[in-house]
C-alpha cells in the first residue's frame, strides 16, 4: 500500500539525509531494516500511535539544536562500582571508558564484533518482532544507520553493573545508537544508562534473557532541557527469566520511551516503571507494549508523571494476553501529579485479553498535591516548599521502589530531592 | 500563652458563620479543657487557630505569648510554638514517619534559628519517646498513619507532640477511639509534659480523659461560642447530665 504522500515525503527527506554505515555481518540486517522503514513510513502526526506526541523534530533529516546543559552537580551512579563504557555525541570513547573486560561478561563494539558473532541471530530481530502489531519506524530507522552500540554477551553472575554513559557535546549531534545483550540461562546483569546523548539521540536496545536469566536496568536520561531522544527497548524473556526496568527522566523537551516486551517463557517476571518529573518545555511520553505468550507471567507497569508550568505526560500502556496465556497477572498503575493548571497528562491504558484464567488490573489518575496532607506537614513546622517536595517524593515512591537495588533507589531519590531543591530556586 | 478575643470566623466557600465570637485565655502551665455537643465549632477553633485554609476570620484576635499568629503560614505558628493533635490525623503514603518528624524537628530549629538535631541525637530520642506510648520500629519505619489504627494514629500524635515540645498544645479530642490502656499511655504522655511553661487545651467529649490529665479550666463550647467556663466539676456535670441543662442556661 503506497504511503500518504506527506510521510512519503519525510521519509524520503530523512533517509536521503544517512548513509548506511558499512556493517559488516550485520548489512543484511540493516538493509532490511531500510526497507522496512520504506513500508512503514517514518511517524507522522496523524498516525494513532503518535497522537499524543508530535513526531516532526524526531524525523526532521537534521537535529534541532540543543544547548549544552551545565551540570552543577556530581554525574548520577558517580558512587557505584561499574564498567563505564562511554560514547560521546553517539561516538565511543575508548579513552573515557574502561577496559571492556569482566567477568562472565564479553563486551565487543557494534563496529568490531566479527562476522561469525552471537549477535547475528538477534540484531534487528527482536525490533522486528516488535513491529507488530504496531509499528516503530524509528527503531527500523535504528537497526538500519547506528553507527555505534555495544554488544553484550552475559554468561554468569556479573560482578558489577555495566554503565553506559552518553555525553552531549555538540550542539547539533545527531546520534544512533544500537545495542543488543543476551543474557544466557542463569546468568544476571545490570545495566545502567545516564546522560542526554546528543541534541537528538535514537537508541535502541535489543535484549534476550534466556530461561532463569535476570537483567536489571537502571536509567537517569540526560537533564539537557533542550535534548530530545527516541528510545526503544525490545525485550524477551524465557520462562523463569526477570526482567526489571526503571527509568528516571528530568528535563529534555521530548523524550519518547518505548518498551516492547514479549514472556515467551512460563514464569517469567518483567517489572517496568518510570518517574519523570518536568517542568516548562517538557513533553515525555512512555509507551509500552507488553505481550503475554506463556503460563503464569508476571507484568508490572508503574509510571509516575510530575508536571508544571505547561509540561505535558503521555503514557501509552498495552498489556495483550494471548490465547493459551493462561495465570497472567498483569498490573499497570499510569499517575501523574499535576503542580499546576497548565500541565496536562495523557494517557492511554489498554489491556487485550485471550485467555480466561488471568488477573489484569490497569488505573490511571490524573491529580493535584493532597491539600489535606499539606496542612498536615506544614502544621508540623514543615515548609510549604519542602513540604510539597516530600509530596512530590512520595508520590513517586511506587515507581522508585520497583529498583531492587536500594542504594540505587536511594541515588534516584537523591537526584530528584536535587532537582525538586534547585527548581524551588 | 494563646489568648482568644472575640474570634469570628466563617467559612471561605460559604456564607456560614461558625466561631461566633469565642473569648479563651490559656496560660503558661495551665490545662483547659474543651467540651461541647458535636458541631459546636470545636475542630474549627482548632484548625483556625493551626492556619488551615478554608476559614475567614471575620473579627477578634488569636495570639500566642503576645505574638498575633493569625497572619502567620501554619508552618510559622508550629516554629512559634502551636501544636494540634488531629481529631483525624492524615495519612500520608510515601512519607516515611522518621523522615517526616525529622523534617519537621529540624525545620522548627532552622525556622528559630536553632541547630538542627544530628540523626544520633534525633534516634536516641524518637526512640526513648516512642518506647514510653509503645510505638514500635515498625510502626516508625512506616509510612506517615498508612495502615495505622485509630489508636495508633493518636499515639502518633503524641509522639510528635513530644518530639516537637512545643510550648501550646491543642488535643482535639486525642481520646476518641483509644482503648483504656492507650489513653492512660496518651495521659501518661501529656502529662510528661506538663510543665510550668507550657499551655494545654484538651478538646474532648468524656470525662475519662480528664480523670486522668487534671485541667484546671473547663470551658463549654455551643454554637461557636463559649458558654460557661468552670473548674472540673463542669466535666462531672456534663458526663452527668449531657448538655441540655447547660444549654437552657444560656437560652
Ligand atoms: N469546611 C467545612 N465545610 C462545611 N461545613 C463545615 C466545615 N468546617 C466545619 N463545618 C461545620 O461547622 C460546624 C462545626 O464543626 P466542627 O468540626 O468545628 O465541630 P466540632 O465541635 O469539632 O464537632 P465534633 O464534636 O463532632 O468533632 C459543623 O456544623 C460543621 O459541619
Ligand atoms: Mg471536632
Amino acid at each position: 500500500m503506497a504511503l500518504p504522500q506527506i510521510k512519503q515525503d519525510a521519509t524520503d527527506a530523512r533517509l536521503a539525509a544517512l548513509t548506511l554505515p558499512d556493517g559488516g555481518w550485520s548489512d543484511t540486517a540493516r538493509q532490511e531494516a531500510v526497507a522496512r522503514v520504506r513500508n512503514m513510513g517514518l511517524p507522522g502526526a496523524r498516525d494513532e500511535y503518535w497522537k499524543y506526541t508530535r513526531p516532526d523534530t524526531l524525523v526532521q533529516p537534521d537535529a534541532p539544536k540543543a544547548a549544552l546543559f551545565e551540570a552543577e552537580e556530581t554525574p548520577v551512579f558517580g558512587e557505584v562500582d561499574r564498567l563505564k563504557i562511554v560514547f560521546v555525541d553517539g561516538v565511543f570513547d575508548a579513552e573515557a571508558s574502561d577496559d571492556l573486560a569482566m567477568e562472565h561478561v564479553t563486551i565487543d563494539r557494534l563496529a568490531d564484533a566479527a562476522d561469525i558473532h552471537w549477535a547475528k541471530d538477534l540484531y534487528g530481530v527482536l525490533e522486528t518482532r516488535g513491529q507488530t502489531p504496531v509499528h516503530r519506524p524509528l527503531a527500523a530507522l535504528n537497526t538500519a544507520f547506528a553507527t555505534d552500540g555495544v554488544l553484550i554477551h552475559v554468561t554468569g553472575k556479573a560482578p558489577k553493573p555495566v554503565s553506559l554513559i552518553y555525553r552531549h557535546e555538540s550542539e547539533t549531534s545527531d546520534a544512533i545508537l544500537h545495542h543488543v545483550v543476551k543474557v544466557e540461562s542463569g546468568a544476571e546483569l545490570t545495566i545502567l544508562e545516564n546522560g542526554p546523548a546528543a541534541a537528538r539521540f535514537n537508541k535502541c536496545m535489543e535484549i534476550d534473557i534466556a530461561d532463569g536469566g535476570v537483567l536489571h536496568h537502571v536509567r537517569a536520561q540526560g537533564r539537557d532541557p533542550e535534548r530530545r531522544a527516541a528510545t526503544a527497548m525490545f525485550v524477551r524473556l524465557g520462562s523463569e527469566s526477570v526482567f526489571k526496568s526503571f527509568t528516571l527522566t528530568a528535563n529534555g523537551v521530548l523524550t519518547r520511551n518505548e518498551m516492547v516486551v514479549e514472556l515467551t517463557g512460563d514464569d517469567a517476571i518483567a517489572h517496568v516503571a518510570g518517574a519523570c518529573v518536568g517542568d516548562g518545555d517538557f513533553h515525555h511520553d512512555d509507551t509500552v507494549f507488553i505481550t503475554h505468550d506463556a503460563l503464569n507471567c508476571e507484568s508490572r507497569q508503574v509510571f509516575k508523571k510530575v508536571l508544571r508550568n505547561g509540561a505535558t505526560g503521555v503514557f501509552q500502556g498495552k498489556i495483550l494476553v494471548k490465547e493459551g496465556a493462561q495465570k497472567t497477572d498483569g498490573y499497570q498503575i499510569s499517575q501523574s501529579l499535576l503542580l499546576d493548571e497548565d500541565s496536562q497528562f495523557l494517557a492511554k491504558p489498554e489491556l487485550e485479553i485471550y485467555a480466561d484464567d488471568v488477573a489484569c488490573s490497569h488505573g490511571s489518575t490524573s491529580g493535584a498535591i493532597d491539600e489535606e496532607g499539606l496542612f498536615y506537614l506544614r502544621s508540623r513546622g514543615i515548609e510549604e516548599g519542602p513540604a510539597t517536595d516530600l509530596l512530590t517524593l512520595a508520590f513517586l515512591a511506587e515507581a522508585v521502589m520497583e529498583i531492587e537495588d536500594e542504594s540505587l533507589q536511594d541515588e534516584i531519590n537523591g537526584r530528584v530531592e536535587a532537582w525538586l531543591t534547585r527548581r524551588r530556586g | 500563652m494563646l489568648e482568644i478575643k472575640n474570634l469570628h470566623v466563617k467559612l471561605e466557600e460559604e456564607d456560614k458563620q461558625i466561631l461566633k465570637g469565642v473569648d479563651l485565655s490559656v496560660e503558661a502551665g495551665k490545662v483547659h479543657a474543651i467540651m461541647g455537643p458535636n458541631g459546636s465549632g470545636k475542630s474549627t477553633l482548632s484548625y483556625v487557630l493551626s492556619g488551615r485554609d478554608g476559614y475567614e476570620v471575620t473579627e477578634g484576635e488569636a495570639t500566642l505569648e503576645g505574638e498575633d499568629i493569625l497572619d502567620m503560614e501554619p508552618e510559622e505558628r508550629a516554629a512559634a510554638g502551636l501544636f494540634l493533635a488531629f481529631q483525624y490525623p492524615v495519612e500520608i503514603p510515601g512519607v516515611g514517619n522518621m523522615t517526616f518528624l525529622r523534617t519537621a524537628v529540624n525545620s522548627q530549629r532552622k525556622a528559630r534559628g536553632e541547630e538542627e538535631m544530628s540523626a544520633a541525637d534525633f534516634l536516641k530520642m524518637i526512640r526513648a519517646k516512642a518506647k514510653e506510648l509503645k510505638i514500635d520500629a515498625d510502626m516508625l519505619k512506616r509510612p506517615v498513619n498508612v495502615g495505622f489504627s485509630g489508636g495508633e494514629k493518636k499515639r502518633n500524635e503524641i509522639l510528635q507532640m513530644a518530639m516537637l515540645e512545643p510550648k501550646m498544645c491543642i488535643l482535639d479530642e486525642t481520646d476518641s477511639g483509644l482503648d483504656v490502656d492507650a489513653m492512660k499511655l496518651v495521659a501518661d504522655g501529656v502529662n510528661a509534659l506538663r510543665d510550668a511553661g507550657r499551655g494545654f487545651l484538651v478538646i474532648t467529649h468524656y470525662q475519662r480523659l480528664l480523670d486522668h490529665i487534671k485541667p484546671d479550666v473547663v470551658h463549654i463550647m455551643a454554637d461557636g461560642r463559649i458558654i460557661k467556663t468552670g473548674g472540673p466539676e463542669l466535666a462531672l456535670e456534663v458526663e452527668n447530665n449531657g448538655y441540655a441543662d447547660l444549654l437552657a442556661e444560656v437560652a
